[in-house]
């Protein structure tokens, strides 16, 4: 940065990026819409009579809860990835280095994302 | 990536330590840290005992009787000495306050006296605050308005409408509160901090601006505003008592409420 520049231009910087708000709502959103799920997850492995491999296909084989899986892991990896996103803007002061980390970081949480709901289609629709 | 360790020239030595008159029996013991960018040394953190007993109640007190009596090398800001020019800001004690209104005695054992964190010095306690004052320049911190002003009056506002600038109005921008702030320290190229946006604030909240609009639009940036995460650092030491973390979460409110 030039050192001739006047403090408030430097300030002003490249002025507003005119968003944030939807990151901002989002996240906000997907953490409430996780405590209900969250909680109907843990109460549904909870009430399983047994633990058993076959118990847990079983129950994922209800429309119902194959939905509901697919819900919590959308809603869990959407979460974590603006969770991450805001820690890297936080602390990575590069530019460079900071939106390839945001990528990397967001890449990988869709792959995990997409995994995990192709995981619990092929369960519930598979043989 | 941020800073989490002091680059090796900003460490700071064990300094020189200068004894109270003989005779002194009330002595209260003061470590400042002090640092001059022309010696090319690295700071330092000189140790004064102050006579409590020739001494004033405050903490600007005991530094302006060490300044005129013990060390004349010791450079600090401070004007009014009663908490409303906002030029004594310093971190005491661990914690971003103005030196005359803080009282010596709050302070149990050996008081620390640091300038504010994480801005550059330009020499002992006097912090160069060139991009604090030019953040809340940024936020133009005027009233904005196209409705032409009435010719024989003031413009008016309602007394329930001027009760809404209380608490906002009253930043004596010491800077205290942005330079508590973790986030501040982290992108304070980027990140308004707390004092400017509650400014931004205190003209949003005006009944008689009409840029409301223009104002949330120049804010809406994930580091100018967003950058906050509500860590109430800066409601925690405002030495006016304001609370910054509550009217950055309004405007976060106002720019949810205008987009859903």
């Amino acid at each position: 940065m030039s050192k001739f520049r006047s403090p408030l231009s430097v300030a002003k910087g490249m002025g507003s990026a005119k968003e944030g708000t939807h990151h901002f709502w989002m996240q906000r959103v997907t953490a409430v819409a996780l405590v209900p799920l969250i909680l109907w997850f843990c109460l549904s492995l909870a009430m399983m009579p047994e633990a058993t491999y076959a118990t847990v296909v079983a129950w994922m084989k209800s429309p119902f809860n194959s939905v509901m899986l697919i819900l919590c892991i959308f809603a869990s990896f959407w979460h974590l990835a603006m969770g991450l996103q805001v820690i890297q803007e936080d602390y990575i002061s590069d530019n460079n280095i900071r939106m390839v980390s945001i990528l990397v970081m967001k890449l990988l949480c869709f792959f995990f994302a997409a995994l995990g709901v192709f995981s619990v289609i092929k369960i519930a629709v598979g043989g | 990536m941020a800073e989490f360790k002091l680059p090796a020239n900003s460490i700071v030595k064990t300094g020189k330590t200068y004894k109270a008159a003989d005779g002194a029996t009330n002595i209260k013991v003061f470590k400042v840290y002090r640092y001059d960018l022309a010696s090319g040394e690295n700071p330092s953190l000189d140790t004064y005992e102050v006579d409590l007993d020739t001494c004033g109640p405050m903490i600007l007190d005991a530094l302006l009787k060490i300044k005129n009596e013990m060390d004349a090398t010791l450079s600090l800001r401070r004007s009014c000495r009663e908490g409303i020019c906002g030029s004594c800001s310093m971190n005491i004690d661990g914690r971003n306050t103005l030196a005359c209104t803080k009282a010596i005695a709050e302070v149990d054992g050996e008081v620390n006296v640091y300038p504010l964190p994480h801005q550059p010095i330009v020499k002992d306690l006097v912090s160069d605050l060139t991009n604090f004052y030019a953040q809340y320049a940024s936020v133009e911190p005027w009233l904005k308005s196209d409705t032409p002003a009435p010719p024989d009056q003031e413009r008016v506002q309602s007394v329930e409408d001027r009760k809404e600038l209380d608490g906002l109005y009253e930043c004596i921008l010491c800077a205290c509160c942005s330079t508590s702030c973790p986030s501040y320290w982290w992108n304070s190229d980027r990140y308004l901090g707390p004092a400017a946006l509650l400014n931004a604030h205190r003209w949003i909240k005006d009944s008689r601006d009409d840029a409301t609009g223009e104002r949330l639009d120049a804010l809406e940036d994930p580091f100018k505003l967003y950058r906050c995460h509500t860590i109430m650092n800066c409601t925690d030491v405002c030495p006016k008592e304001l609370n910054p973390a509550k009217a950055i979460a309004e405007i976060k409110q106002m720019m949810v409420e205008r987009k859903v």
